[in-house]
Parts: C-alpha cells; structure tokens; sequence
C-alpha cells in the first residue's frame, strides 16, 4: 500500500489578531493509504469540516502541509486544480449546489469541467448514476423536482463521475430518516468495494459509521485524539461520551453488564451482529469468569 | 369529549411541479390531549411534516376539519388565536431567528402581541430561564452553536406563553451535544409547566422518551402507542422505513433463539437488566 493523502502538522488559526481569535485545527497529523475506508469523527466545532477542506486545497493552513501522492499540494507550481479532480469532495448538505437545468448535466458538470469528451462523460454520468440509484428517467428531469434524498445522491454522483481517486463525505447522512441514511451508507460501501477508491467518511453519527469504516481519526477541541480500529476507539467508550460523542446504544449495554452487573464481557462492542456473538459466545460456555 | 387538538379525517392535496395531484394526507385522524407529550414518526414524505404544519393554521385541510381547544384552523378569524395557543419550532436553527441579540429575539413574538414592557422583560427572563439561556441574554445570536440557536428559537416560542408546542425535527441539524440540550429543554417545558409537545422526529430515542409515539405512513396513522409497545412491533416499522433501537434488536435476535424475554424492554439500562438475567441464569 503506498501513501495518497498525507497531513503533516495541520493547524489553522482564523482571525488571528482579533478578539475572535481561534485555532479550528491543532497540529494534526495523520496519513491515508489507498484504498482504506475512514471514518473522521468529532463533535461541532472540533474542526473536522475544516480539515477535509484543507485536504483538498480549498483552505489553507496556517501551518503545516498537505501531501497528496507524495506531492506538497501548496507548492508554487503545483496544479491544484487537477487535484482536486482527484480529492473529490461532497459538501454538507450538498443538494443546496444543484443547479443544472436536469439531473444529467448537474452530474456532467464536474467531468465536462475536467475537458472529457462527450461519450467519456455519458459513461460517467450513467455510471455514477447507476452506483447513487438514479433511474433514467430522471436524468432528464429538472433536479428540483426530486425529493431530498434524491437530490442528496444526484450531488454525490456529480463528484463520483470525476471518478476521484479519494471520495470525501462531510456528513453525508444528516437530516435523513433511516431508509435514507441506509441508502446512502450502503451506496459509498458498495462505491469502495467495486471501484476500491479511497473513501474519508466525516460524520458525528457514531452507529453510522461504526458499521460502515476500517479505521476512525476522532477530533476534539482542534486536535487530533484517537486514531485506530473501531473495535478500539470503542473501548474508550467513557472517553467518546465525554468528549460530546454519542457512543452506540449498544456499547452502552455492554458497559452498563461490565460496570453495573460485574458480568466479563468486552466492551468494544459496537454493532448488535457483534454483539449477539458475544452474548452467544458467553452462554455457550456456560460460564463466565 | 373535546380534545385539545382533533385531526378528523383530514385530507391534504397539493399539486407536484408536474401538475399532479398529490396526496399527503390521507384521512388522518388524531387526538392530542392537553398536556401529552406525543412522539410522531415517519419516513420522508409520510405526511408527518404536513401535519406539523396543520396544527398551527400555516396549512388547512383540503377535507376534514383539524381544531385546536374547538377553534377550528380553517376559520380566518381565529389564525392569530390558534397560533398563539399552538407554538411552532422548525429544523433548521438559522432560518428561525430575526434579532441579532439573543434577548431581543426572544421578546419579539410578545412585542407583535402587543404585551406591555414590563411584562415582556418577565416572559424573555422566564422564557431564557426555562430553556437555560439566560446567562447568554445579550450575546449576538449568529455566534451561539446550533443547540444554543434551537433553545432560543424554543424560547422565543414560550415567550408568547402558548399551550402546546410542535417541533419539527428540532434536533436533525444538531450534534449529539445540542440534541442532548433541546431535549432536556422540551422534556423540561412538558413536565414542568405542563406544556402539550407534538415533536416531529426521525430519532428514534428521542420518540422513545414521549408518552406517546405515532407513526405514520403514506399519509396515514399506521400505529399509535406507548413507546414500549411500537418499539416492539418491529416488522411494521421496518415496513415504514424506520429502523429500530439497538437494545431492542438484540433482544429480538435473542428471543429467536429461544431466550426468554419480555416485550416493552427499551432503554439501554432495561436491556443491560434483561441480558444480565439471561447471562446469569445460563452461568447456573
């Protein structure tokens, strides 16, 4: 596996020199390699939107760099706009952008930006369309005729059909209900199995991505503070709680059976599939210690 | 007897960008009574919003007939009763505030009321007090975190002193921090000054904490009962596109395979409860 993103000592500080003075982003440091799927959790406010922007170019840091394929993305000379091609970013909220007069060129407009011809960008546009659940027929409608949640995938496959090379979703999930979120969830997780694309999952939904991610880079207060499996990050359990993270209600049985009923049983637990084969581990043995 | 709210087989068309006629109500019967704390469920475009907006006059039924305290909302003449008697919170808090001062968008429902000064100072004091905002009285509101702008939006309503208080998925733009903080204020204005909540919501855990949850599909009521009843009935709510809470889908897995348990556990301590009796019997 070889390095694609790499952030080296990230900080920002906005407004330096005024009474509103803060630093969104504390000397982070972290580096991805293709094709991991990772979650990046944090509270509002503990800079997680912040850093997936600087990621792709969009704000600077104060200091600190950003490396992409090995490369100082903040070098003179260095082609920030085809990078970001490459580091495709879906915005909160994203179906806000729309703004085509149909579906189809909303998602043609990021790969026609790119120079393509016109058949590469019918392949695009009808590839990315299938992996979001767009129907043909309304690719021709105006995308203002569709409902929030269609609207929502009609954004993502605009930044799928650049076929990035790094997928970033800042919170790709709120403000659905859970037919929607599942869509949603089950469409990037599909998107990295098939075309193996780096995916940075930016969420504060902890039962989303718990299921979802290989590895999870938690923030607090602008700094970097937890960065490995789920398994482990959610053997802190405690620690996410205190840090304004909801922790899965199901870790939360778990610890309640350690602390409060003194039964031996992990608390790492963080999916109710997981944590039935626990429960069925524990009784097969018959007896726990 | 007359409820405080009475949704009597209401009808609500509209027509789509196509020119469609569209339903999203669909001979929708509720009851509210003063002072329940009622939970209301659904999937995008069950209605459930439509509804919200029912209850305080902003939309009328195409048929059927929908009155607050027997004020019918249909009546032109009684908007400004009903929607003094009948508060509304929406989800997004940054389309909600007017003033650039925390206080000041609190007392601006009473000030179009037409209340006199110094009984506006006493509601926005009580009002900030009530959803714990009072030490931030004279900040500017675009500076306040989203949960802060929520509990503002929540004062501004009780400002106005109204019976019952809708929210529209209050809680969908907020962290798990502001979610916890606006629902302690909605739990808090329920039991404490006795205000009737219809709070529209796509959490699950926040609809557990209410007397009462509806649930609704297609336009329709297709359950209505105590939490620990409709969390249960979990094809039903599969079938409506909700999901279900964690604890209560082990315990089903659990139940499956032959494990004794009873229905209406819900929280997580019930749960961690139900396991460790299992767990404890099976180690004997």
């Amino acid at each position: 596996m070889s390095t694609i993103i790499e952030a080296r000592s990230l900080t920002y500080t906005y407004g330096v020199g005024t009474p509103f003075e803060h630093t969104a982003l504390d000397n982070v440091s972290f580096r991805i390699e293709e094709g991991e799927f990772v979650g990046i959790i944090g509270h509002t406010g503990s800079g997680k939107s912040t850093l997936v922007q600087m990621l792709n170019g969009l704000v600077t840091p104060s200091s600190g760099e950003v490396y992409f394929r090995d490369k100082n993305i903040h070098d003179k000379d260095y082609k920030l706009r085809d990078m970001r091609f490459k580091v495709g970013l879906v915005f909160q909220y994203p179906e806000y952008q729309l703004f085509e007069e149909t579906v189809y060129r909303d998602i043609a407009f990021g790969p026609k930006n790119m120079g393509l011809s016109e058949s590469e960008i019918d392949d695009r546009v009808r590839e990315a369309a299938r992996f979001t659940g767009i129907r043909e027929e309304q690719l021709e409608k105006s995308p203002f005729e569709l409902s929030g949640g269609q609207k929502r995938r009609v954004a993502i496959a605009g930044v799928l059909a650049m076929r990035p090379e790094v997928l970033i979703l800042d919170e790709p999930t709120s403000g659905l209900d859970p037919r929607g979120r599942e869509r949603i969830l089950e469409l990037i997780k599909s998107y990295h199995r098939e075309r193996g694309t780096t995916v940075l999952f930016v969420t504060h939904s902890m039962e989303d991505i718990a299921r979802t991610v290989e590895r999870l880079i938690v923030l607090n207060e602008s700094k970097l503070v937890l960065d490995d499996i789920p398994e482990n990050v959610f053997l802190k359990a405690d620690f996410l709680d205190s840090i304004g993270l909801d922790v899965p209600q199901i870790t939360k049985v778990f610890m309640l059976l350690s602390e409060k009923y003194g039964i031996n049983i992990p608390t790492s637990v963080y999916t109710v599939k997981y944590a039935k084969k626990i429960v069925d581990e524990l009784m097969a043995k018959g007896e726990i210690k | 007897m007359n409820s405080f709210i009475s949704a009597d087989s209401i009808k609500f068309e509209y027509k789509n960008i196509e020119g469609q006629t569209q339903l999203a109500l669909d001979g929708l019967n509720i009851k509210i009574d003063k002072g329940e704390f009622v939970a209301v469920l659904g999937h995008n475009g069950s209605g459930k919003s439509t509804f919200a907006k029912h209850m305080n006059a902003i939309l009328v039924p195409t048929e059927g007939k929908l009155t607050v305290k027997g004020m019918d909302t249909a009546d032109d003449d009684l908007l400004y009763d009903i929607r003094q008697c009948v508060g509304m919170v929406f989800q997004n808090p940054d389309n909600q505030l007017v003033a650039t001062v925390v206080e000041e968008d609190v007392a601006f429902a009473p000030e179009n009321l037409g209340v006199p000064r110094e009984e506006i100072r006493k509601r926005v004091d009580d009002a900030l007090e009530a959803v714990g905002m009072t030490k931030y009285k004279l900040h500017a509101t675009y500076k306040l975190s989203g949960g802060q702008k929520q509990r503002v939006a929540i004062g501004g309503i009780i400002a106005m002193r109204p019976e019952c208080i809708v929210l529209d998925e209050p809680t969908a733009m907020l962290d798990p921090v502001g979610r916890k903080e606006v629902m302690k204020s909605i739990r808090m204005l329920n039991r404490d000054l006795g205000i009737t909540i219809v709070l529209i919501t796509h959490h699950m855990n926040e609809a557990a904490e209410a007397d009462r949850v509806i649930v609704m599909s297609k336009g329709k009521v297709i359950m209505d009962a105590p939490p620990k009843e409709v969390f249960w009935r979990t094809e039903e709510l599969y079938d409506a596109g909700l999901s279900v809470p964690q604890p209560v889908e082990l315990l089903l897995l659990m139940r499956k395979d032959g494990a004794e348990i009873e229905e209406g556990v819900l929280t997580v301590e019930e749960c961690a409860e139900a396991l460790a009796k299992i767990i404890k019997s099976a180690r004997k």
